[in-house]
C-alpha cells in the first residue's frame, strides 16, 4: 500500500511537468501585456519597456520558460505582479475558502445525489424515477453562472432569505482562526457561546453550495441509479433476499457498497471539476477563494498568479484521484493495490 | 452445533424420509411472465407436497420451470414481469401467497432458506463470508455482532470448512468453489430451526469430486437437523443419490411423480425414460461410446398449445397428444404420470439402479 502510494506520488512529477509547460505557454501566448496593463493607458513606451525588463518579459520565451521551471522546482511560484505578494502566500490565504465551499458542495451533491439515485433505481420506471431523472438532466444542462444568478434573484433579492455573497456578515468583527469559517464559527461557539458567526458563515454557504453542487449532484444521481440497477441483478442480491435480509438493508448495505465503485470515480472527478466550476461560482458570490483570484488575475494579466493558481489546482486534482484509487481497495477487497 | 459429526455414509435413498407430517403443500400454482413478446406460462397447474424430513427432487432441463417453482415458495420471482396467477403455497398450514411482505421476509432465511447454483456469484464480493452469515443471524434474531460472528464460525465448522475462524474473515474470492458452496450452505442454516432448504442445482457448477462432498454434506446435515430438502437438478445421478421422491417437470408442467425407486425401475413417462436412457451409466452403453439423446428441442413456451408439451419429441406420440394435455393417471403407491400412452412404454433399455 505504502509502496503504491509512493509510486503514484512519483507519477505526479511528469503530470505536473506537463501541466506547468502547458500553462506557461498558453498564458505566454495569449494576447495582452502585463506591463501595459499595470502601467495604464497613459504610460509611454519607455516606461513599459523598463517594466518589461524588470519582469523578465523581454527575454526569449524559451529562456523565460527555463527560468520558470527552475523556480517551480524550488517550490517558488514567484510573486504576484499585481500585489507583489508571494504566490504561495496568496494561495495559502485563499485555499481554505475554496476548499470549504468545494467540500460542502460535494457533501450536498453526494448525499442528495445518492439518495435520489437509489430512490430512482428502486422505483424504476415510476413517476418518481422519471421526475428525478428528468430533473437530473436539467441540472446537468444548467450553466453554473446562470443558476447562481437565478438563486440570488429568488432567495436573496425577492425573498431576502440569504446573503448575496461573501463568506461572513461584514458588520461582524470576525477574526478567522483556521480560515474555514464554519469551523471557526463552531470553535467560537464552543469557546464563548456566541453563535452568530457560525450561523452567518453557514447562511453564506447555502447558495454557493447549491449552485456549485447541482451539476455534480445530477451526475452522481444518474450514475448511482444505473450502478444500483446493475448490481440489483446480481446473484448475491438474490442470495441476500432469500436469506430474509430486510429490503432496506439489501439496498443500502448489500447493493450500495457494490455499486459504489463507479459512484466514487464520478465523485472524485467531479470534486476536481468543482475547483474549476468554483471560478464562476466564486466570482458571482464574491467568494474570496482560488477561483475568484485566478479570474481576477487573468483580467490583470498577472501571469505568475494564474500559473501558480492553475498548477496548484491541478496538483490538488491529481491528489484527489489518488485518494479515489485508494478508496477503491478499501471498498472492494478484490482490488489489490500493488 | 459446535461438535463436528463424522461423515455419515449416505444410506439408501428413501430410507430416511418420514412420510407423516406435511411441511409444504403447493396447489395448482400458475406462474406467468409478461414480456414484450407475450405471456410466458412458466409453471402450469403445479402441485407439490413436501413432507417433514423428506428430500424431494425436481428434475427437468433448463427452462422447464424448476427454479420458478422454487422461487414461488419464497416469493423471489421478480414481479413484474412475473406474476403468480393462481394457486396456494401452504407452509405449516399458512398460505405464503397471502402473507405480508414483512412476514415473508421473516420466513426467508429462518424457515425457508435457499442455496444457489453459482457459488462464484452468489456470495457478496465486498463482505467477508463470516459477516454475511452473521448478518442473517442479526436480521432474524436479537443478536450482537460479535455473537452472530461466532455463531457464523460455528456454522462454517458444521459445514466442514477447515480452520473456520480464519475462513470467516476471508472474502468470497479468496475461497475455492467448493468452499464457497459450503459457505452458502452455512448461510442457509443460519437460523434456530431450519424447516425447508431449497437447493437450486447446488452442484452443477462444481467439479465431480466436490459435487460428491457437497451432496454428502447436504444429506448429512439434513439428518442432523431434520430439515426437508427441495433439490432442483437436471442430473439423474444426483437424483439417485439424494431423492426420496422425484417430480419430473417438462415445459412448466409436472409429467411424472414417484418415489425414487419407481422412477428408476418403472419410469412411465417417455420423457423420464429419455432422461434415464441418456445417462452414461446406463448398462446399454457398456459396449458403445455413443450416448443417446432425446431428439429435438424444448418448445417455445410462448407458442405452446394446449396439448402435451413433449409431443413434438416423443417417440410414442399419437394424435390426441397435440390436442389435450393428459389427465393424471394414478398408478398406486404415490406414482402418478401425465401421459396418454404410458402403457406403451418400452422399458427394455432401462437403467440399472445402483
Amino acid at each position: 500500500m505504502v509502496k503504491y502510494i509512493v509510486k503514484r506520488l512519483l507519477l505526479l512529477i511528469p503530470t505536473l511537468f506537463g501541466v506547468i509547460t502547458l500553462v506557461f505557454f498558453m498564458i505566454a501566448l495569449s494576447p495582452g501585456d502585463p506591463a501595459r496593463v499595470m502601467l495604464g493607458e497613459r504610460a509611454n513606451a519607455e516606461q513599459i519597456e523598463e517594466l518589461r525588463q524588470e519582469l523578465g518579459l523581454d527575454k526569449p520565451l524559451i529562456q523565460q520558460y527555463g527560468l520558470y521551471l527552475k523556480r517551480v522546482v524550488q517550490l517558488d511560484l514567484g510573486k504576484s505582479i499585481a500585489t507583489g505578494q508571494k504566490i504561495t502566500d496568496e494561495i495559502k490565504v485563499r485555499f481554505p475558502a475554496t476548499i470549504e465551499l468545494a467540500i460542502w458542495a460535494m457533501i450536498f451533491a453526494t448525499i442528495v445525489g445518492i439518495i435520489l439515485g437509489v430512490t430512482s433505481a428502486r422505483r424504476r420506471n415510476s413517476w418518481v424515477d422519471y421526475t428525478t431523472m428528468g430533473g437530473a438532466l436539467v441540472g446537468v444542462s444548467m450553466p453554473v453562472f446562470w443558476l447562481a444568478l437565478v438563486l440570488i434573484m429568488i432567495f436573496s433579492v425577492r425573498l431576502d432569505l440569504l446573503p448575496t455573497g461573501g463568506r461572513m456578515n461584514i458588520r461582524y468583527y470576525f477574526e478567522p482562526i483556521t480560515n474555514y469559517y464554519v469551523l471557526d464559527g463552531l470553535i467560537i461557539f464552543l469557546k464563548t457561546g456566541e453563535s452568530k458567526f457560525f450561523i452567518s458563515a453557514f447562511q453564506h454557504l447555502v447558495l454557493p453550495t447549491v449552485a456549485l453542487g447541482t451539476i455534480p449532484l445530477a451526475i452522481i444521481a444518474r450514475t448511482t441509479r444505473s450502478s444500483i440497477l446493475e448490481v440489483l441483478h446480481q446473484d448475491y442480491i438474490k442470495t441476500a433476499r432469500s436469506a430474509g435480509i430486510k429490503e432496506n438493508r439489501v439496498i443500502y448495505r448489500y447493493t450500495l457498497k457494490n455499486a459504489l465503485l463507479p459512484i466514487i470515480t464520478v465523485i472524485g472527478l467531479q470534486f476536481g471539476l468543482l475547483l474549476s466550476g468554483a471560478i464562476l461560482t466564486e466570482t458571482i458570490f464574491a467568494w474570496p477563494g482560488i477561483g475568484k483570484w485566478i479570474y481576477v488575475s487573468i483580467g490583470a494579466r498577472d501571469y505568475p498568479a494564474v500559473q501558480g493558481g492553475i498548477i496548484f489546482v491541478s496538483t490538488f486534482f491529481v491528489l484527489i484521484n489518488l485518494v479515489v484509487d485508494i478508496l477503491y481497495s478499501v471498498i472492494n477487497p478484490k482490488v489489490r493495490l500493488q | 452445533m459446535t461438535e463436528r459429526s463424522e461423515n455419515i455414509p449416505n444410506t439408501e435413498p428413501g430410507a430416511h424420509g418420514s412420510k407423516n407430517e406435511i411441511l409444504l403443500e403447493m396447489e395448482n400454482i400458475n406462474v406467468s411472465f409478461y414480456v414484450q413478446r407475450g405471456v410466458i406460462r412458466a409453471v402450469k397447474n403445479l402441485s407439490l407436497t413436501i413432507h417433514k424430513g423428506e428430500t424431494l427432487t425436481l428434475v427437468g432441463e433448463s427452462g422447464c420451470g424448476k427454479s420458478v417453482t422454487a422461487h414461488t415458495i419464497n416469493q423471489l420471482i421478480p414481479m413484474p414481469p412475473g406474476k403468480i396467477e393462481s394457486g396456494s403455497v401452504k407452509y405449516r398450514g399458512r398460505d405464503l401467497l397471502k402473507l405480508k411482505k414483512s412476514e415473508i421476509e421473516a420466513l426467508r432465511g429462518t424457515q425457508i432458506s435457499m442455496i444457489f447454483q453459482e457459488p462464484m456469484t452468489a456470495l457478496n464480493p465486498v463482505f467477508t463470508v463470516g459477516e454475511q452469515i452473521a448478518d442473517v443471524f442479526m436480521s432474524h434474531q436479537k443478536m450482537k455482532h460479535q455473537e452472530a460472528f461466532s455463531k457464523a464460525i460455528e456454522l462454517l465448522d458444521l459445514v466442514k470448512i477447515p480452520s473456520p475462524a480464519e475462513r470467516a474473515k476471508s472474502y468470497p474470492h479468496q475461497l475455492s468453489g467448493g468452499m464457497r458452496q459450503r459457505a452458502m450452505i452455512a448461510m442457509a442454516l443460519a437460523s434456530p430451526e431450519p424447516g425447508l432448504m431449497i437447493a437450486d442445482e447446488p452442484t452443477t457448477a462444481l467439479d465431480v469430486t466436490i459435487q460428491a462432498q457437497i451432496l454428502d454434506l447436504l444429506s448429512d446435515l439434513k439428518k442432523k437437523i431434520n430439515m426437508s430438502l427441495l433439490l432442483i437438478t437436471h442430473d439423474m445421478g444426483v437424483v439417485a443419490e439424494m431423492a426420496d421422491r422425484v417430480v419430473v417437470m417438462y415445459a412448466g408442467s409436472k409429467v411424472e411423480e414417484a418415489d425414487v425407486y419407481q422412477i428408476f425401475d418403472e419410469p412411465c413417462h417417455p420423457y423420464t425414460l429419455g432422461l434415464l436412457n441418456s445417462l452414461p451409466s446406463n448398462p446399454k452403453y457398456k459396449n458403445s461410446a455413443r450416448l443417446e439423446a432425446i431428439e429435438g428441442t424444448v418448445p417455445d413456451l410462448l407458442t405452446l398449445g394446449d396439448g402435451c408439451p413433449f409431443a413434438n419429441r416423443c417417440t410414442y406420440v399419437s394424435e390426441i397428444c397435440a390436442e389435450v394435455f393428459p389427465q393424471a393417471v394414478d398408478l398406486g403407491k404415490g406414482h402418478t404420470v401425465w401421459c396418454h400412452n404410458y402403457t406403451k412404454i418400452d422399458r427394455s433399455t432401462n437403467v440399472e439402479q445402483d
